[in-house]
């Protein structure tokens, strides 16, 4: 069988750092391939190097056999090379045709047009899909985006598909799916590489793998050969299992919510009377489906929304209701937001100045007039190293380049800095990978039995099993149930849908 | 009083000219991403070239608004490199180079003792049999040829952003860098061609004021008309149609201005000045009041494109 791409010892650096260190891959024709890692250990990178965005600093690529070397994305597409990146690459305002014309802009405007046409119905007999090829993409549901994007690479002619963690943002019906149509696609004798780190995927629908860490190819092995927890140990490096350790030293409560409901003011009401206590060294797991008001207790925890009626407290009876943001950081509250990009970090801002703002009042970074760089450089120097945030190849570089992982680990040094204590995690894991997840799971359990009180919000059953001391279940914005653990999977699993 | 309307809304046109191009010039730049600021300057360094140009060639003073948009187009070089190859901030060069270029023409005008000096204009052409028709003919055929030229640009600039694979390209730039970008398309190349057209164009309107309209060049003879254009276009939501009626709508007000003083009415003029950025403002706020997040603005404008690093 021939080799439809062959990669030998490429490296790349970008500022210094080496991303990819000599890595080898080889995938054949009519096979799906996994490319298997953890986030940063290079996967994406290398593939974009594939797909002519990147330059590699060394090593050699062959494409059928041929040696090559590929200067750009148009380089790629002749070979027959098409990419389906993890952000889309579709203009949003454009139709489906219009995107897919613009990457195959063969024969003109009009004549373009009408190639693409026939072309895709051709390929809907096929693969037995197609999309509306009117409406502007942006309002087309991430499934039907991705398939444009599909479609786009196999109108170019593409032998070689390449997608990048293609089943992170979709349903379990809709990436059986496309894993289906991927399997097809290599019987018709496509090869076919799927980036991911989800092993449930690889395990059921590649015919061959190749493991990535730390920029380098580890192994290649066919996922007959292995079973799970080999498979893990060659992603991780070392099998990690955690297990549950229960508290120790309960104390009084550190946060009461009182009757809380939100809405108001012609909202909806998503919060109808919640009533908790959170103690000092527990940690409280809030279990729900997602968008059952987890979200709103959330922000009204954080400040950024205003209660309708009831009341928050903190320990010693201190009334935070109607607190400004800055006041509850004050008096000790700590969160991890759910959207760590949006609300945990300024991505345009340096890891040192993101480190710094959670403690800018204190005066320990200078005053309104002038501020203390190096002091902030020093701090953020050391809570990285404590914290073991990887991938800091300077304190001045943006927030926004390092890895989900490693900023939720920024997040939480900067959080844990005033040794908070209560602390509101929302998701805390997500999008994580196993290790970088208990690496969060360990500084939970840390600032726990440093006497924190810690409100677990998570849409993960088996997290808040893992984690917490005692569980509520939020369904249709009230709190329905509560356990004490260790809780029956089964039980809790029922109230979260028995209200709906 | 139908004297008085026909009177004005002949002349009108002449008015609307210089906002319907620069718009559309703007239109050009921004679709592919690349605020532009500074079309008060480009248009200064077209009025004066295309002075410059009567004066020391002679010639047909079409040549000179020839000359204008190349002009226009040679010093909108700096202002390409600066925001497509070194990245700089778009708001900021921009607005440098409208002082560059108000600076610049002030001096090489009188330098050179082009200021105040009369040229010969343009002239009017009948087309016949067109222009024997009742008001329309006068109105609408009977016009200089940047009259008839605008409306060739307006139609072909249609044309190109619908129907062809440039306007495809030009457009996608703008809206989202990364995807053309990955397609194949050279962001840089795209963003340079845009802003190299739309300052020709800018120029060719700054040119017309001096030579089709004025016939005579004076400092900073603009007169704000370039800022008017960059409202424009966001009143007419980077739409090229809406754009050339906002600036007939403009370019009636403006005309109209020295005819009220005449006919003694006492209106400040102040105020008629103020009218089109009135409107503009009342458009703004209308589009904020109905929370549509169509703006028509290209997605990508003002930031500069770098392909993504490692994220």
């Amino acid at each position: 069988m021939t080799s439809a791409l062959e990669l030998s010892g490429i490296s790349k650096s970008f500022d210094g750092f080496r991303a990819i260190a000599a890595a080898d891959l080889e995938v054949r024709s009519g096979e799906v391939h996994a490319l298997l890692g953890e986030n940063g250990a290079g996967k994406s990178s290398l593939m974009n190097i594939v797909a002519g965005l990147y330059a590699p600093d060394e090593g050699s690529i062959r494409v059928q056999g041929r040696p090559v070397r590929i200067a750009g994305p148009l380089d790629a597409r002749r070979l027959g090379i098409g990419m389906v990146h993890q952000h889309y690459k579709l203009v949003k305002s454009f139709s489906a045709l219009e995107n897919i014309l613009l990457a195959n802009p063969k024969g003109g405007f009009a004549r373009g047009r009408a190639a693409i046409d026939t072309a895709l119905a051709r390929l809907a007999d096929r693969i037995g899909f197609t999309v509306d090829l009117t409406k502007p993409v942006g309002a087309l549901s991430i499934a039907e985006q991705q398939r444009v994007e599909i479609l786009k690479m196999l109108v170019g002619g593409a032998r070689l598909l390449i997608l990048d963690e293609p089943t992170a943002v979709l349903t379990d019906m809709e990436a059986e799916r496309l894993l289906a149509l991927l399997r097809h696609l290599a019987s018709e004798g496509a090869a076919v590489i799927l980036v991911t780190h989800k092993l449930g995927d690889v395990m059921r629908h590649a015919d061959r793998l190749t493991v990535m860490r730390n920029g380098k190819t580890i192994a290649t092995a066919s996922p007959g050969t292995l079973n799970a927890g080999e498979l893990t140990k060659l992603v991780v490096g070392t099998t990690t299992t955690e297990c549950a350790v229960p508290a120790q030293n309960v104390g009084g409560p550190v946060l009461s919510l009182t009757g809380v409901s939100s809405g108001g003011n012609g909202r909806r009401e998503t919060l109808s009377d919640v009533t908790m206590r959170i103690c000092s060294g527990e940690i409280y797991g809030l279990a729900g489906v997602g968008g059952n008001g987890q979200t709103e207790l959330a922000e009204i925890l954080m400040g950024v929304v205003t209660t309708a009626s009831g009341r928050i407290t903190l320990e010693d009876a201190v009334d935070i209701t109607d607190a400004t943001p800055k006041t509850r950081r004050a008096r000790g509250l700590a969160v991890i937001p759910a959207d760590r990009h949006s609300y945990g970090l300024a991505g345009e801002l340096s890891i040192a100045d993101n480190y710094a703002i959670g403690d800018v009042y204190s005066g320990k970074y200078g005053g309104v007039l002038r501020m203390k760089s190096s002091a902030a450089q020093t701090a953020a120097g050391a809570a990285v190293a404590a914290h073991d945030v990887q991938g800091v190849r300077s304190l001045a570089h943006k927030a926004a380049l390092l890895s989900g992982g490693n900023a939720q680990k920024l997040v939480i040094a900067r959080e844990f800095a005033g040794a908070p204590r209560v602390i509101l995690a929302h998701s805390p894991s997500r999008g994580l990978d196993v290790r970088a997840a208990a690496a969060v799971h360990a500084r939970l359990r840390a600032a726990r039995d440093g006497g924190a009180g810690i409100l677990l919000i998570s849409e993960d059953l088996d997290e808040i099993l893992l984690l917490a001391d005692r569980i509520g279940v939020m369904s249709s914005g009230r709190l329905v149930a509560e356990f004490a653990a260790p809780a029956d999977r089964q039980a809790v699993g029922e109230a979260m849908v028995s209200h709906g | 009083m139908a004297d008085f309307i026909l009177n004005w809304l002949v002349v009108s046109p002449a008015f609307a000219v210089p906002f319907a191009l620069a718009a559309l010039g703007l239109i050009v730049a921004e679709k592919s991403g690349v605020l532009f600021l500074g079309a008060e300057g480009f248009m200064l360094v077209g009025a004066m070239t295309g002075a410059g140009a009567l004066i020391t060639m002679g010639g047909h003073p079409l040549l000179a608004l020839l000359v204008a948009m190349l002009a226009a187009a040679l010093v909108s070089l700096i202002f390409a490199f600066l925001v497509v190859v070194l990245r700089v901030d778009q708001i900021i060069a921009g607005l440098s180079m409208v002082f560059l270029c108000q600076g610049l023409t002030s001096l090489i005008s009188t330098q050179q003792g082009w200021t105040n000096r009369p040229i010969s204009g343009l002239d009017p052409i009948a087309l016949w049999p067109l222009s024997e028709l009742p008001i329309l003919g006068r109105l609408l055929f009977h016009q200089d040829a940047v009259f008839y030229a605008t409306i060739a640009i307006f139609v072909a600039f249609h044309w190109i952003s619908n129907r062809s694979l440039l306007g495809l390209r030009l457009k996608a730039v703008g809206e989202n860098p990364d995807a053309a970008d990955a397609a194949g398309v050279s962001v840089a190349l795209y963003r340079f061609g845009a802003v190299l057209c739309g300052a020709a164009l800018i120029g060719l309107a700054g040119a017309y004021l001096s030579v089709g309209v004025a016939k005579i060049w004076v400092d900073g003879m603009a007169g704000g008309r370039g800022w008017i254009a960059i409202a424009l276009v966001i009143f007419a939501r980077w739409q090229p149609w809406r754009a050339l009626a906002g600036a007939v709508l403009f370019g009636c007000i403006e005309a109209l201005i020295p005819r009220i003083a005449a006919a003694g009415i006492q209106v400040p003029q102040y105020f008629m000045l103020m009218t089109p950025y009135v409107a503009t403002l009342a458009v703004m706020i209308w589009a904020a009041l109905l929370r549509s997040p169509r703006t028509g603005q290209p997605a990508a404008l003002g930031t500069p494109f770098v392909r993504e690093e490692r994220r």
